[in-house]
């Protein structure tokens, strides 16, 4: 786009026409005056504004860095909406805060059927909906009927329901639920449940958003009161909620696009929570006066994966991986290659723990460590060694060629967008070219990262999940089932099909009433993993969290101890919090006396310019 | 984009005489001229836009449920939903028929018509970049005729050199650096402004809300005009200066006036026309937004709507947006085109 800018204009004579250029000038004046003088008079005003907002009672701000999708429970995809229906809604079974176990919700008990087909749910007795209405099993039925019939209402949950027969309620407090198959999912299931006789109203669940009426019903200890789209989500304490309603009147949670900028606002006392920081970030927070850093077992885990030759379901290879990454041998020594521990200081700066199970360490029941020989330690002797002997030679530049000729030049994909993987990339090329193998790390956007995963156009790609407390789906990706049907539809992040591993993970999902042993056979699944060292998963990095505690006493984690409050599996951080007693907010001067301060400033500043310019034109004036 | 008209840019016609018909003639042919050109420019911009958006690469469906646990029915359906198992060209028919009926499309991420997206948020957007484009016009074009007035003195200098300063420093970081100053206060400066947002989360409405809103906008509008008031700085000098050595100055000199209405009377209106235009080519580009700026202060406007919508990409989003932005500096060229004969004799013939 050009900006194109006319030449100047000859003199319209030396008298040209004063008395409109004298009117256009006063004009400006005029309007430069007015300018200022109502930034002032903003000024003078300022003390009413700020007094409007600190004058709030046991108020609690959260920061987030996403907005709003959609309020609906059927529609929406962030976490951020999933977060606040947490508070909103609850779900039949939740999460315990403190073990993660399957925790009663909605539902006090339930019961599967011997063939694990059907499933009983007992609700409590006496909830009701925000509205006064009673809950009934009704509600839950109508519920996980509408997503199973409707695939608008099925856009964010769906995956929970696509294997029911039929959801039926026995009587007011009886749910029962009729599957196709066994799930074992029947314990997690986290889906909000809605009030029949507010959504029963709605024509087209594709786009009602839930965002009109305010306050939504709801039956969780709180309830949505406002929505300033791209601003915040006000959530207020729910009185008729069946358990302790929270000690905080009011959650407000308020969008920061830019993470500094979320950081700065705790720093003055405007938001008390901030989640999602960089370890720069916590590092500068830490021991300030009056705010709490929290560093939590993280819920993700940091991996990359390796091509071993994408196919689809039905055996058809297509994609460019490199050929030699077919062989375990050599997808072995790429993972003993890398120094877990120096990543974890470098990228992390020491705010992470090294991983090597599919499933992060706050979930004790199902983390798995290799033990003795099975180990892939950091070795890069011990790599070369095998390389060597696998017949993989070096050339003069120390790069290995395969037994099949072709050289080890590897692309490498990172999301541009992952500070975390931005600053390991390196660290890997560095330690592979240790072996002899040639890295080529390509940042790119996302966009081109799943492109060329979907397409089987990568050698290794950088990867990481969040894993529920129910790690089956993050397991099932990597099942021979998750392969493409066709070219560019492939579930999970890599080609990864091992009939080991089916009939573990089939198993699993089959022993639903027996913990113990299902968490045995998902460790032997992650042994497969990573013995086939498909899946690299290197760190699993702390989730770093800040609040203020002149605002907060207290806030319940999960798991407890060591885990995180913002983006829990349940409402435990938000309806157990405890309000500090002087929450007043704000360091240093009071929020009167900064507006008094900025008052007098702007006041000042532009009652100068507004005398300079009429005095200017006074003059200007008086001597014509 | 639409020439700037120069002298003769319309030529008489052969046949011209003397009386009104022909003159309207000369008219009606300028303002056709400008109008085919503006509307050929909008066909052009819609078409674009489609194919634009679909160059990025990425699959939208896939970047919304990235890491949420989906079914490969629930990817289909969304799929279904937005049009996207359909060829190319069916899309590209239905995109048009759409934009005829006015009709912008379905947000994929929001849910919501994206016209009714937009129109939320037009208002923080011309509210936020409109003032700051306002006052840095206002503040370039006093500090660049006192700066050519004076040309070569130290205040010149300081003046300009401040003003380039600026304008290579990035919105973002200026940004930041006033949130970390002014708004969390540092040392013994307490925090003046809000560090970020529109409004605060509870405000009584009314004069209340006008005054919580003032206050939210001081820092993004003063980080916009101090990136961008050079250039209205520096083309307000340079056209100034241009005009300083014309014989017309010399003679209202002779005639005795002062030199500071000699400036203001004479000087001044004549420099002001390449003003005019960068005004009205930036208030094209207002609604565009800052980009940068609204995503440092969480500003609910447009530029930040399109920021998110390009992270999916939310293609009905981003390219409805595209259009509007391109047509708003498409209107405001045209309007420039039609307020120029006004300002310039010469134009008018």
């Amino acid at each position: 786009m050009s900006t194109v800018i006319p030449p100047t204009v000859p003199p319209p004579g030396a008298d040209g026409v004063p008395g409109a250029s004298g009117t256009r000038r006063r004009a400006a004046t005029k309007l430069l005056a007015g300018a200022v003088s109502s930034l002032g008079l903003a000024g003078a005003l300022l003390p009413a504004g700020a007094a409007a907002a600190e004058a709030e009672g046991d108020t609690m701000t959260v920061a987030i860095s996403q907005p709003v999708d959609s309020l609906s429970p059927f529609l929406a995809q962030r976490l951020i909406s999933t977060s606040v229906h947490k508070m909103v809604y609850e779900g039949l079974i939740g999460y315990d805060p403190e073990t993660n176990e399957p925790h009663p919700m909605l539902a006090e008990s339930w019961e599967p059927s011997d063939d694990g087909l059907t499933w009983t749910y007992t609700l409590r007795e006496g909830m009701e909906w925000s509205d006064g209405e009673p809950i009934t099993a009704e509600d839950a039925a109508w519920t996980f009927t509408t997503m199973m019939e409707d695939s608008d209402a099925a856009t964010a949950n769906g995956n929970y329901v696509e294997n029911f027969e039929k959801a039926e309620a026995l009587d007011e407090r009886t749910l029962e639920v009729t599957l196709k198959e066994p799930q074992a999912t029947m314990l997690s299931m986290d889906v909000p449940i809605l009030p029949e006789h507010v959504w029963s109203e709605v024509d087209d669940f594709g786009d009602f958003n839930n965002d009109e009426e305010f306050p939504v019903v709801g039956s969780g200890p709180f309830t949505i009161t406002g929505h300033e789209p791209n601003q915040s989500v006000t959530i207020e304490a729910n009185p008729r909620y069946h358990g302790d309603v929270p000690e905080f009147e009011k959650v407000v949670f308020r969008y920061f696009a830019d993470q500094d900028a979320q950081v700065e606002a705790l720093r003055k006392g405007e938001v008390s929570l901030v989640s999602g920081l960089t370890p720069a970030q916590a590092d500068s927070l830490e021991g300030q006066e009056d705010i709490t850093v929290n560093k939590a077992s993280g819920k993700r885990f940091q991996a990359f994966t390796v091509n071993p030759g994408a196919e689809t379901q039905d055996g058809e290879e297509f994609g460019d991986g490199h050929p030699a990454l077919e062989d375990k041998t050599l997808r072995q020594a790429i993972m003993m290659a890398i120094d877990k521990e120096e990543l974890v200081d470098t990228a992390y700066g020491g705010y992470a723990e090294p991983a090597e199970g599919y499933i992060p360490s706050r979930y004790p029941d199902y983390y798995w460590e290799p033990e003795g020989d099975d180990r892939l330690a950091f070795d890069p002797d011990a790599a070369n060694k095998m390389l060597d002997d696998a017949g993989y030679e070096k050339g003069d530049d120390g790069i290995r060629e395969s037994p099949d000729g072709d050289r080890l030049e590897l692309r490498m994909h990172t999301h541009n967008d992952r500070p975390d993987y931005v600053a390991m990339a390196p660290i890997i090329v560095e330690r592979l070219a240790d072996i002899g193998i040639a890295v080529e790390n390509q940042e790119v956007d996302p966009g081109v990262l799943s492109d060329a995963l979907h397409n089987g156009e990568y050698d290794l790609i950088w990867t990481g999940w969040s894993v529920n407390p129910d790690p089956d789906y993050v397991l099932g990706i990597h099942t021979c089932d998750a392969l493409p049907e066709e070219p560019g539809t492939m579930r999970g992040d890599a080609y990864f099909c091992n009939e080991d591993y089916d009939e573990l993970y089939a198993e699993q999902l089959a022993a639903y009433d027996d913990p113990e042993k299902r968490a045995e056979t998902i460790k032997q699944m992650q042994a497969i993993l990573y013995d086939e060292a498909v899946v690299d998963v290197l760190t699993y990095a702390d989730t770093l969290e800040a609040y203020r505690s002149d605002q907060i006493a207290s806030m319940q984690p999960q798991p407890d101890p060591g885990g995180n409050l913002w983006g829990q599996d349940g409402h435990w951080s938000f309806s157990g919090a405890v309000p500090a007693e002087s929450s007043s907010g704000g360091a240093g001067l009071s929020g009167g006396a900064i507006a008094g301060i900025a008052a007098a400033v702007v006041v000042v500043v532009g009652g100068a310019v507004f005398l300079l310019v009429r005095r200017r034109s006074v003059t200007a004036d008086d001597r014509e | 984009m639409t020439d700037t008209p120069t002298a003769g840019a319309a030529p008489p016609a052969p046949d011209a005489a003397p009386g009104a018909r022909p003159r309207a003639g000369r008219v009606l042919r300028y303002l056709g001229g400008r109008l085919l050109t503006a509307a050929v420019s909008l066909a052009a911009v819609m078409v674009t836009s489609f194919f634009l958006f679909r160059i990025l690469p990425g699959d939208p469906v896939a970047a919304m449920t990235e890491g949420r646990e989906v079914s490969v029915e629930q990817m289909e359906a969304l799929r279904r939903e937005f049009g996207l198992d359909q060829p190319l060209w069916r899309q590209f028919l239905d995109y048009c028929a759409g934009m005829l009926r006015l009709d912008l499309g379905v947000s994929y991420e929001f849910h919501r018509p994206v016209a009714e997206l937009v129109a939320e948020r037009i208002g923080p957007t011309v509210l936020l970049a409109g003032t700051g484009t306002l006052i840095a016009a206002a503040l370039g074009l006093v500090l660049g005729t006192r700066a050519a007035w004076r040309r070569g003195s130290l205040g010149d200098r300081v003046n300009s050199s401040v003003a380039l300063l600026l304008w290579s420093v990035p919105s973002f970081w200026l940004g930041l650096l006033l949130i970390v100053v002014l708004a969390s206060g540092t040392g013994w400066l307490p925090g003046l402004f809000p560090t970020s947002g529109m409004m605060s989360a509870d405000t009584a409405g009314g004069l209340d809300t006008a005054i919580d809103v003032a206050h939210h906008m001081v820092l993004p509008v003063a980080t916009m005009v101090a990136v961008v008031y050079a250039q209205y700085l520096m083309i307000m000098r340079s056209s100034v200066l241009d005009e300083m050595g014309s014989d017309y100055l010399t003679t209202a000199r002779a005639k005795g006036l002062r030199d500071d209405l000699v400036l203001r009377r004479h000087a001044v209106p004549n420099a002001l026309l390449p003003t005019v235009t960068l005004i009205f080519l930036n208030l094209g580009r207002v609604f565009g937004g800052v980009i940068l700026i609204e995503t440092v202060f969480a500003w609910p406007g447009l530029g930040s709507l399109f920021y998110s919508g390009l992270k999916v990409p939310d293609l009905p989003l981003v390219q409805a947006l595209f259009v509007i932005f391109a047509s708003a500096v498409i209107i405001m060229n045209l309007l420039a085109d039609l307020v120029y004969p006004l300002l310039d004799p010469r134009v008018r013939t």
